[in-house]
């Protein structure tokens, strides 16, 4: 048995292969204007026993009848999150267009979620933006962040657009460049851990997706809530991996749904 | 729709061009929403007819209603009295209020911090896209929250627009004030028609609202049947168009709908499997064409069972008006009580839609419940938070949503709501 969870987000695609027992492939790569065709690329030549869908692009996978059958980014995530760490009660994901607190049941199953409001704020987007505007690139951003000296520079603004004329204003007044950027990290920690505090959460907690490769977020949002955080090696694809799960615990089980 | 309609929407002074694409964009909403529905019932073929002529032949006939001399009152609430406005010889329509499509041209002349309902309706109004605005004589307005409160002063430069104080409270002085509201109305209603109001005559406009209400509880009764047995998106409709139709010819049709719908409960036929899992719409109004909401939950195989809504269960509260007596101030103050059981978040506290909510839950075997509120709309905001506690301490999975008219926020919402019928 081979199945495959597809995690067709804004920014990038994540593929990984499962054989009922370990992973034996994963991949990411960006999402391109074309997701569908990006993904075909990544799976040429494979046959899967049942392919999962997730994400934003989730719909269309299952409309083109690329993936068998789509779950939701929440679920996916909650049952990767499990596998990865059985204890899991609390997963943050910081994707590129959302930023989701999701509450694990034993057993991975979603208990309850929120999601951030529908702008890029909160999100993985406005980091990439603010790196863009510093001449940087996502993980150097992160780097640099950690490197300021001093306490981070205040952002008042949390929208994209307006922090990115803020942030080219501050630097042109003349402030520490690093402090800026730590100082946009935090504006984005202080805007998620209010929702994770809204969802509540304890020491069990995974942070997941394309914002957990930030050193700089997994050292803010620790410090915030004071607490230890499971990050997996691969933060990204534990979506995919969630979704190339629930693959294979359908087989032969059509109405069983193990996780969740 | 279209050639036939023309000089009657020129005379009306509606904007043709706009108009034109507003009315091209429509039947391709519709069809994706609607007519790609499994097992619908036939009777819904009226309402496809009715949503088909929205811009035709009802305009048509509320113009000859207005060529012999009758007048035509537009309305945005429940508590706008319909039978008030029947007694009078008037016609009451629910006016344009349900599309992204007339926000950009509200927003033009009222802030964009508002509730899209309120931006909805002023740009209809405005841009002279909705015939329903255009044929009206007067725009009846209330008091149920401070974007619309402070609206229709705006408004009434454009079309003469009433305002009716409702109390945001239910005590005795509270009853009074609403008892003296309707006699206010009573008294405009006649000087706008020229009619006088009898007690005979709102006995028997109250008579005939009282059949359509019965005919909606009817159709809501019958959506407590396993597997549900109409989806949630043409009991929408029907309720939607409930607003605009003739009411005597809206409760025939709707009556046939009922009677086809009884048969499916007794051969346990559904337009989903019994497993269906069945949610509770709770929320602000959708006026119609807004169909975003059910639209999502049903595409994820879920059923909307019953809509605690202004456009469901809100607008039936308080069930029939009471006609006890031949005498004008005791059938208003029998239409004040049966209007005051509506649960509208303008009232504080508000406890009973919380109880009524609850209620509904198990009456109608719901798994989970979605409350809705258009942004801005403060009061459904804020008390969504109380309906989230009370729903949780009874057990019942809820989720709750904001948003607008727009598409473009339905990616997220979409995702939301399959995520929230996953966990149920």
């Amino acid at each position: 048995m081979l199945t495959a969870g597809l995690d067709i987000g804004s920014r990038t695609i994540a593929l990984v292969e499962w054989d009922g027992q370990r992973v034996v492939r994963e991949e990411v790569i960006n999402t391109g204007v074309d997701p569908l065709e990006n993904s075909r690329r990544l799976m040429e030549g494979k046959t899967y026993t049942k392919l999962v869908a997730t994400g934003y692009g989730r719909g269309l996978a299952v409309e083109r009848e690329v993936a068998n059958e789509v779950i939701t980014e929440i679920k996916a995530y909650g049952i990767g999150a499990f596998h990865l760490f059985p204890e899991v009660r609390t997963v943050l994901d910081i994707g590129g267009q959302d930023s989701k607190v999701i509450q694990v049941k034993p057993g991975g199953g979603v208990a309850h979620f929120e999601m951030n409001d529908r702008c890029a704020a909160g999100t993985g987007r406005f980091l990439e933006s603010m790196a863009r505007i510093m001449n940087m690139e996502f993980d150097q951003f992160s780097q640099y962040a950690l490197e300021a000296e001093g306490s981070a520079v205040r952002l008042s603004s949390i929208c994209t657009v307006f922090a990115e004329s803020e942030v080219v204003s501050l630097i042109g007044r003349g402030e520490d460049s690093r402090r800026v950027a730590l100082g946009i990290h935090q504006a984005i920690v202080s805007r998620i851990c209010a929702m994770v505090k809204r969802v509540g959460f304890d020491h069990r907690f995974v942070f997941a997706g394309g914002g957990a490769r930030s050193l700089c977020l997994q050292r803010l949002i620790a410090q915030e809530l004071s607490i230890q955080l499971s990050v997996p090696d691969n933060p990204q694809t534990v979506g995919a991996l969630g979704a190339a799960i629930h693959a294979a615990n359908g087989i032969g089980h059509p109405e069983r749904r193990k996780h969740g | 729709m279209t050639e036939q309609y023309r000089a009657m929407w020129e005379k009306l002074g509606l904007d043709m061009q706009t108009h034109d694409v507003l009315l091209q964009a429509l039947p391709a909403i519709y069809e994706k929403t609607y007519l790609g529905q499994k097992e619908r019932p036939q009777a819904m073929g009226f309402y496809d007819y009715v949503v088909s002529e929205i811009h035709g032949l009802r305009i048509k006939e509320l113009v000859e209603h207005r060529e012999k001399g009758g007048k035509v009152f537009g309305a945005f609430c429940v508590y706008a009295p319909e039978e008030v406005i029947v007694a009078g010889g008037g016609i009451c329509v629910g006016l344009c209020a349900g599309a992204d499509f007339s926000v950009p041209a509200g927003e033009r002349i009222v802030p964009r911090n508002l509730c899209a309902l309120i931006k909805s309706a002023v740009g209809f109004k405005v841009s002279g896209v909705c015939p329903y605005f255009q044929v009206a004589d007067l725009v009846i307005g209330e008091t149920t929250c401070d974007g619309k409160k402070k609206t229709w002063e705006i408004l009434n430069d454009y079309i003469p627009t009433y305002v009716m104080d409702l109390p945001n409270s239910r005590s005795a002085a509270d009853r009074d004030l609403w008892i003296t509201e309707l006699k206010r109305f009573v008294a405009k209603v006649e000087e706008t028609t020229g009619n006088t109001i009898t007690p005979q005559k709102l006995a028997d406009a109250t008579t005939l609202i009282n059949r359509k209400r019965a005919v909606l509880q009817r159709l809501f009764n019958l959506r407590k049947a396993r597997p549900a047995p109409i989806s949630g998106l043409d009991a929408l409709l029907a309720v939607q168009i409930s607003f605009y139709d003739d009411p005597a010819r809206f409760t025939l049709k709707t009556g046939e709908l009922c009677d086809e719908l009884e048969a499916r409960v007794k051969a346990e036929q559904g337009v989903a499997p019994a497993k269906a899992k069945r949610i509770l719409y709770a929320g602000t109004p959708m006026p119609i064409p807004f169909w975003t909401i059910p639209s999502l939950i049903e595409q994820t195989g879920a059923v909307v069972v019953v809509e605690e809504s202004c456009t469901g269960t809100r607008l039936l509260a308080g069930g029939q008006t009471s006609i006890t007596d031949n005498n004008l101030d005791a059938q208003l103050a029998a239409l004040a009580d049966r209007q005051l059981q509506t649960n509208c978040a303008c009232f504080t506290p508000n406890s009973a839609r919380i109880d009524d909510i609850l209620r509904l839950a198990k009456e109608y075997q719901a798994d989970g419940v979605i409350h809705f509120s258009l942004s801005f709309c403060q009061p459904y905001n804020l008390e969504g938070i109380l309906v989230r506690k009370a729903l949780k301490n009874a057990g019942i999975p809820v989720l709750l949503l904001d948003g607008d008219f727009s598409e473009e926020q339905a990616g997220q919402l979409k995702t939301r709501i399959e995520a929230f019928v996953e966990t149920l």
